[in-house]
Order: structure tokens, then sequence, then C-alpha cells
């Protein structure tokens, strides 16, 4: 394998680490100043600030990886739909309380356990960040998990829009634990796990919360995935015409 | 973080400017409190300073890097370095005594107990006690606060909430 080939590998990768963060982060922070209570409207705002200072990280290590041809301004605010390369899951739209929730749980969850394996990656630079990204994991899976349990063992109001979360949501988890040759030729380079090792870890501490929760893990005879390949659902195109709005219609904009 | 050891009288002064730069959003504590300092290095005028962010998204950290460089320079550093690293992590745990003590003088809890442990971990939530009346009667009513470093407590004997620095 040629190092232009390593490099563009390693490129895409951090692409689709930068843009989940990203795209999560800024579907959370639509709910600034909309939250059910205002604890939670601070909380997802927080956890929207950690997503978006994470998918900062990544991309500016991405743009340094790509040669400095765009930085991570360019790379977030700059490419058009078909160029992202987050999973589907994260750019569903925000839904109900219940459906944000649901969202951000399946995701912490594996987030979570992708950072774990990321912060004993080879390359440092990825294993800094991972391990700095992995404190505010926890702290958030804490936090959507909690919410998935007083949801699902609450009212039965709660609990029918938690379970028509899932029931929606599940169907786009598969694509978490599929890899690709990106994937194959980061993990023989001892850079990134492959995602498949940890399918097993995700089902167990999701199931263990919807068991408390007294949800059903859903029978899904559906899954989509794509997102890694830049192939996306309708929702991506109108969250970038909004988050990309002002560096488009005025473009290197200061204040 | 360890109370840091000045090997020159160049370096004193280093530290001490550093002292007087305050975390914008918890004013009472300086960056070296805050335990965001992490290494400096003294080359005749030529100063480093190698910072490491609190949150990813910790919104202060370009202000802070901007007031650390204005402090080194004011205190008559020709050169001055500010190079930011993510590893290893900052933890709570780097928070310095007098720090922790500061927070309390302001009503703010200081972090309960070394992060690293199995508590924390499992997301047991630790015994933090109300800053203004002292008890251990509280509870935690949201894991988030006004600032990413803060979660919301109440005292549930003197009835107060309180910001609690949260552990990581
Ligand atoms: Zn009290």
């Amino acid at each position: 394998m040629t190092v232009e080939a390593q490099r563009e590998a390693l490129f895409e990768y951090l692409l689709r680490l930068g843009d989940n963060a990203l795209i999560l982060g800024h579907r959370l922070s639509e709910w600034c100043g909309k939250g059910p209570v205002l604890e939670e409207d601070i909380a997802l705002s927080n956890i929207a600030l950690d997503l978006v200072g994470q998918s900062t990280l990544w991309l500016e290590f991405a743009a340094t990886v790509e040669g400095g041809a765009r930085d991570a301004d360019a790379l977030a605010f700059k490419r058009d739909v078909l160029d992202w390369r987050n999973f589907l899951l994260v750019e569903q739209p925000n839904g109900d309380f219940a459906h944000t929730i649901v969202r951000q749980f399946l995701f912490d969850c594996f987030h979570v356990e992708l950072l774990q394996a990321l912060s004993k990656s080879a390359n440092q630079e990825i294993a800094g960040i991972a391990s700095k990204a992995l404190k505010e994991a926890l702290y958030h899976r804490r936090h959507s998990g909690q919410w998935v349990i007083r949801l699902g063992d609450g009212t039965e109001e709660s609990h029918a829009r938690a379970q028509a979360a899932l029931d929606a949501l599940w169907g786009y988890t598969r694509e978490l634990f599929e890899g690709d040759a990106i994937d194959e030729m980061m993990m023989q380079a001892g850079i990134a796990p492959d995602p498949g090792d940890f399918e097993e870890n995700w089902k167990q501490a999701v199931g263990a919360v919807l068991a408390e929760a007294t949800l059903t893990v859903p029978d899904a005879n559906w899954s989509i995935g794509g997102g890694k390949k830049g192939i996306h659902s309708e929702h991506l195109g109108f969250l970038l015409a909004e988050m990309q709005f002002l560096p488009r219609a005025y473009p290197d904009a200061q204040w | 973080m360890q109370p840091h050891a000045a090997a020159s009288a160049e370096e004193s002064r280093l530290w001490a400017a550093l002292e007087e730069v305050s975390d914008p959003e918890i004013p009472v504590l300086s960056v070296v409190d805050l335990g965001v300092i992490r290494e400096i290095e003294v080359d005749g005028a030529a100063a480093k300073v190698t910072i490491t962010p609190t949150y990813s998204g910790c919104p202060a950290m370009s202000y802070i890097e901007m007031m650390v460089r204005d402090a080194v320079l004011k205190a008559g550093f020709e050169h001055v370095e500010v190079k930011t690293v993510l590893s290893p992590a900052w933890t709570t745990d780097w928070l310095s005594e007098a720090g922790r003590e500061k927070l309390k003088g302001i009503g703010i809890a200081p972090p309960a107990e070394v992060s690293t442990s199995k508590q924390s971990l499992l997301g047991i939530d630790p015994v933090v006690a109300c800053p203004r009346c002292g008890s251990e009667n509280t509870e935690i009513l949201s894991q988030f606060g006004s600032t990413a470093c803060k979660a919301l407590y109440r005292c549930t004997d003197c009835a107060e909430p309180f910001d609690y620095f949260k552990c990581i």
C-alpha cells in the first residue's frame, strides 16, 4: 500500500469521526432555547458544545493530514451533502424529547466503546483526542441512560414515546458496526479498531438499560446505512443548509 | 496539579505572571489553579507555555490562550509561544488546593473525589457537601450547569441550590 493511499484513508477516517460529532452536536444545538425544562435545555446545549468541540479537534487533524489545502472551518462549512461521512443515525431529526434522548443514548453507548478503543491507537494524535473525548462521552452516556430509564419506566405516555423512538431508530444502528475498506486499513495500521468488535458490548450496555427502562429491544427487520460513504437521508441537506448558511452567504466573515 | 517548582528567577517571574491570568468563567481561579498550565520553559527572553483544554468544547480556551500570551509579554518576555496539548487529558484532580478553597469561598462545591475512582466511572453520584452550610444532605438537580465544568445541586438542609465543579 502506498503512503498516499494510507494518508487518504486516514483523512477519510478522521472525517467520519469529526462528522459524527459535528452533525450530532448541531442537532442537539437545535434544542437550545426549546428544551422541555431549563435543566435539559442546558444539558443538551452542553453536550452539543462538547461534541462540536470534539469535531473541531478531529477536523483540524483531518485538515493537517490532508495537507493544509483546507482548514477545519472549510471542512465544516464548505462541503456539500455527498462529502459528509457521518452515520445516518446522527442526522435524523430531533423529533420529540424521547426521540432525541434515545438517539443520543444509542450513539453514546457506541461512542464510549469506540473512544475507548481509539484511546489506545498507534496514532498518538488520535489517542490524545480520544482520551479527552472519552471522559465527555462517559458523562453523556450517563445522562442519556438515566433519561431512557426515566422515560421508559415513567408514565404510559413517556413509555410509549420512548418505545416508538427506539422502534424508529433501531434500523439505523446496524451501520455503526459495519466495517469497510477504510476500517480495514486503519485496523491493519493499529490506528483504529474493527467496529464489529464492540457490537456485543454495545448490545449488552444498551440491553441492560432498556431492561431497566421496561422497553423492548426492537425486532427490526430493516436496516439502512451508507452515511460513511456519503449516501445520506434527505434530512442532512436541510441541516447543512442551516448550519452552513452564514459562511456561504458571507464568505470569510469576521466578527 | 503538583505545586510548581521554579528552577530560576525567570521561571518564578513567569509563574507569577500566569497566576494573574483568571479563568474567564470562574474569575476567582487562575489558570494555574485550574491546572491547565502543563509546562513552562524559559530560554532567556523567550517563554514557552504549554496549556491543555478542560473540555473539548470549552469556549474559554482561545480567550485563555490570548490572555496567557498577553500576561507573559507584559511580564517582560519578548517572545512567547503558547502550545496546546491534549494528552494526558485534563482532569479535575489537577485543580490546586488553593483553587478548591477559592471555589468554596464563592459558593461552588469543589470536585468531591478523585475522578479516576470507580464511583465516577460507574456513574454513582459522589457525596457533595453544601458549600454554604457544609451539610452532606444534598441532591443533584442536573448533571449539567451554567458552564461546561459545572453540575447543579441543591442542599436539602439549607435549601440553597449551588454549583458543583464536576469530576472528570
Ligand atoms: Zn446547605
